[in-house]
């Protein structure tokens, strides 16, 4: 099999989990186009693997080995994750990685980015910050005590 | 003539010699007369990367979740064509078996909305397009300008002397003679991952807690559950 194949449909899948990581507004969903560049390494490294491991008598089948290392690392980085996830939608009442920007210097004073909907959308989370976290933990114990 | 023409031109030659070299190697597997594993591999990825694109621009959000099966599921094929057999099982029981449910619990979890939601994408959509059809000209072209003439000798790696290069035998010794360090490094790295989860999305402690207010979201027959 030509090399090309697989190294080409992997840089596609990378950069589709490239572009989903940056368009996504929805945290699960960058998750998911996290996993997607994840598999699109593991993609090469089998390639790979395949291709040296013909030429070497003694091979260590790193490819294969890191492969499987990479798999168990993005089913422990998907766990926590989606804890985290949890977390700030139980916190915040929202997954919207748009509207977490407490970190974000100069957003509070002028408003926000001209024109596209994250004006009023911030401006609404900013209004109803005190009720959200309430309704929010209140849904969550109801669904942890039934 | 002078020595540094000579020179010169000597190493074109040479760079000419090699190059017909390669050449004449390639076509024995020609690129306009792909093989039968070839066209199966162009097929699933062509699924594969078709799902993918779905997953990431679907506005239904359980949608772009089931998309994501499909492409997982692709890449365990190709894993299967590419002779990686375990891997390839791997990738069906972990990705499929349980990240995307896990991405699903975690949808539902979070009340994504089912059904078209119109804020799935962000504002800065173009360009994160631009940005992603840039990186993927470069990597393409890099890569195919890079491995235009290498192949993989697939007939070798399934009939080698030591039988299929991508069996679960071949790589469970390989795993566990070479490299059984890194392997229970990484039982330790899960533990801490399933522990870190645990307490993350556990509750806060009742002493912690404020008093809620009441909310109308609070069914009454949980109410007296409590």
């Amino acid at each position: 099999m030509h090399l090309a194949y697989p190294a080409v449909l992997s840089a596609l899948l990378f950069c589709t989990g490239l572009y989903g990581v940056l368009a996504r507004r929805n945290a699960i969903l960058v998750l998911m186009s996290v996993e997607l560049m994840l598999n699109a390494v593991n993609l090469n490294l089998v390639a790979f693997d395949v291709w040296l491991s013909q030429a070497a008598e003694e091979t260590l089948h790193s490819g294969q080995a890191l492969t499987l290392f990479t798999i168990a690392i993005a089913a422990a980085e998907i766990g926590i994750g989606l804890a985290i996830v949890l977390a700030v939608h139980r916190n915040r009442g929202t997954s919207d990685v748009d509207k977490l920007r407490d970190t974000a210097e100069g957003h509070e004073p002028d408003g926000h980015e001209p024109g596209g909907p994250g004006g009023p959308d911030a401006d609404g989370s900013a209004s109803d910050a005190p009720t959200t976290p309430a309704t929010g933990t209140a849904a969550e114990k109801t669904e942890a005590t039934a | 003539m002078t020595p540094a023409a000579t020179a010169v031109l000597l190493a074109a030659q040479a760079q000419t010699h090699t190059h017909v070299q390669v050449q004449a190697q390639a076509p024995a597997q020609g690129f306009l007369s792909p093989t039968g594993v070839e066209i199966a591999f162009l097929l699933v990825g062509v699924v594969t990367f078709g799902a993918a694109v779905v997953t990431v621009t679907t506005r239904q959000l359980v949608h772009a979740a089931l998309w994501l099966v499909v492409a997982l599921g692709g890449l365990a094929v190709e894993y299967l064509l590419l002779t990686a057999e375990f891997i390839a099982w791997v990738q069906v029981l972990i990705y499929v078996g349980s990240v995307v449910v896990l991405l699903l619990f975690g949808l539902m979890l979070t009340k994504a909305p089912i059904g078209r939601s119109p804020d799935a994408d962000s504002g800065n959509r173009r360009a994160a397009l631009a940005v992603a059809v840039a990186s993927a000209a470069a990597l393409v072209w890099v890569v195919v300008d890079a491995f235009r003439t290498t192949w993989i000798d697939l007939d070798g790696a399934v009939a080698g002397a030591e039988g299929a290069r991508g069996s679960t035998q071949v790589t469970g010794e390989a795993l566990f003679r070479n490299w059984v360090l890194p392997f229970e490094a990484l039982s330790v790295l899960l533990l801490a991952a399933l522990v870190g989860a645990i307490v993350l999305s556990r509750r806060t402690s009742p002493g912690s807690d404020r008093p809620t207010p009441a909310s109308d979201r609070r069914p009454p027959s949980q109410e007296g559950a409590r």
